[in-house]
């Protein structure tokens, strides 16, 4: 097969979108045009009927009912409709709410916002492996515990919490639990009645999907949930979300859920086999590190340390062919490397030296040979030039040296 | 963001990459950073004796590719030099030469505090006094 060149590897950031998925949006945009909300003609009847067969693909794929599909603008809205929409509707029962340091932005800004309206936030540190620990999480229930905000996969280093063990604690203390299903939706299999999830977000744009398109899966039995809208207007979404619906980007979701659902199972073994492999090659390098738990891991996510290899610099050996993410940050003044892997209790050095892998749909074993060598030849020569490197080659302890912090 | 021709040039293609020997009395070896701020520098010249000229320059660079390109070109500049003329060198020459963005200059300051650090290391071998160097941000 032909190598098509530059190579795409940040399917955690953002996926294309499926030629089928584009095809079904295709007539929503000038000729089925119509608002979903309009009782009283066939252009309404049309936009509603799609949206309608929509939330049934989207709720099917997380064996959800599609009553409980809150249609958003991304996970992002649906994070924060979560989790600011709970904590004002139970206010009666409670204000605090307990999440993890390796959460989302979405997730650990909209939580400080709660803080700063009087809510109190518990943030429960992660074990080395990414995991969050159980006994931990039950200890940190109080009697005004009213949410517990753990996510189900991680976006940097994939690695998926125990979201049944989270949900019976949670079930145990008659306390809410959200997920941010962002990064699995689409990838694994997710049964929010068989994980105990009581309500998730999630996006389009992580699973082929259009961008600007997501949801909040919002339970309504056993128990049945409601949040406060954060969005004032024409009451739609069972008056959680208003705004007239995005029909075009909607059918595009749904197709995209269908063809998950259909290709799940042969594509996550395709990936996984893949990812192994790339991986496994690059651990020959020496000093090379997976962050994160390989067990519990999504099977197309790879997070790698390669020591005494800045990542910023590792990256400019190869992006103009291969596209993927560094764990390190050396754009701003700050310096400040991934806090994710920092969590993990990565020294910053690690933490400067990684990269994250993020394989699709559309990746290649060609692509992946391709990603193998041009990674091992600039580890190599970067490695030649690191200072760090020699020292370690002559046995310096690089730690015991004074460095002068700017 | 877009790197500079010049930056990509001198990562691609680094000049004197190496380690000169950190015993020799007419070496002097600077090495500043840090591993946690994602780069250390070092930088080595080796003074000619004879005609008090920089007759040789090494780097090694753990950093991204402006820090690396920063001290390829400080090699580069370096050689050919007096100790007096190398001191010369600000770090705003290098942000110039490179077109390295704002939120690069802390390459340039590296690679100037990696040069002073050098001079200084083989003033002290020779006996000279330590020069105390103006502070610049990072």
């Amino acid at each position: 097969m032909e190598l098509n060149l530059p190579i795409y590897l940040d399917n955690n950031a953002t996926t294309p979108m499926d030629p089928r998925v584009l095809e079904a949006m295709l007539p929503y945009f000038i000729e089925k045009f119509g608002n979903a909300a309009s009782r009283n003609h066939s252009f309404g009847w049309v936009a509603e009927e799609a949206v309608d067969y929509s939330r049934e693909q989207i709720a099917k794929l997380i064996n959800a009912d599609p009553k409980e599909i809150i249609l958003t603008s991304g996970a992002t809205e649906a994070d924060n409709l979560a989790i600011k929409g709970v904590y004002e509707m139970y206010a009666s029962k409670g204000d605090h709410i307990i999440t993890c340091t390796t959460e989302h932005k979405a997730v650990l800004d909209t939580c400080k916002h709660i803080e700063k309206l009087g809510g109190q936030v518990t943030y429960l540190d992660v074990k080395e492996d990414g995991l969050i620990d159980m006994a931990e999480l039950e200890k940190a229930v109080t009697d005004k515990t009213i949410l517990i905000a753990i996510m189900y996969g991680n976006n940097e280093t994939g690695v998926i919490q125990d979201v049944k063990a989270i949900s019976k604690i949670a079930r145990k203390h008659g306390v809410l639990f959200f997920t941010d299903g962002t990064q699995v939706v689409g990838k694994i299999p997710v049964d929010v009645n068989a994980d105990g999830i009581d309500l998730m977000a999630f996006s389009a744009h992580k699973m082929y999907g259009p961008k600007g398109v997501g949801a909040l899966y919002v339970r309504r039995k056993n128990p049945r949930v409601k949040v406060t809208s954060q969005m004032d207007g024409g009451g739609h979404e069972r008056g959680m979300r208003s705004g007239t619906l995005n029909v075009p980007s909607i059918v595009g979701f749904g197709k995209a859920c269908e063809l998950c659902m259909n290709e799940m199972e042969s594509e996550s073994k395709r990936l996984s086999k893949m990812r192994d492999r790339l991986e496994n090659s690059l651990m020959e390098l020496e000093e090379t590190y997976v962050n994160g738990n390989r067990e519990h891991r999504l099977p197309h996510t790879a997070n790698i340390s390669f020591k005494y290899v800045e990542g910023e610099g590792l990256m400019m050996g190869f992006n103009k062919n291969i596209a993927l993410s560094s764990g390190s940050a050396c754009t701003s003044a700050s310096l400040e490397p991934s806090y994710v892997l920092k969590a993990l209790g990565l020294g910053d050095d690690l933490a400067h030296s990684s990269l994250r892998f993020g394989l699709g749909r559309f990746t290649t074993d060609e692509q992946i040979d391709f990603t193998i060598k041009a990674i091992k030849e600039t580890v190599i020569k970067l490695r030649e030039m690191s200072p760090l490197w020699e020292m370690f080659k002559e046995g310096v302890d690089i730690n015991a040296i004074e460095w002068a912090h700017h | 963001m877009a790197y500079s021709d010049k930056v990509i040039d001198h990562y691609s293609n680094p000049k004197n990459v190496g380690t000169l020997d950190k015993s020799k009395t007419n070496v002097g070896t600077g090495l500043v950073g840090a591993p946690e701020c994602g780069d250390v520098m070092r930088l080595q010249i080796e003074v000619d004796e004879a005609s008090g000229l920089i007759s040789d320059a090494k780097f090694k660079t753990f950093g991204c590719g402006s820090a690396i390109a920063s001290s390829s070109l400080a090699t580069e500049w370096l050689k050919g030099k007096t100790v007096d003329q190398a001191l010369a060198i600000d770090n705003m020459d290098i942000v110039e030469e490179l077109n390295l963005p704002p939120v690069k200059i802390h390459c340039s300051v590296l690679a100037e505090d990696a040069i002073k650090a050098a001079i200084n290391d083989y003033r002290v071998k020779n006996g000279l006094p330590e020069l105390v160097a103006e502070k610049k941000a990072h």
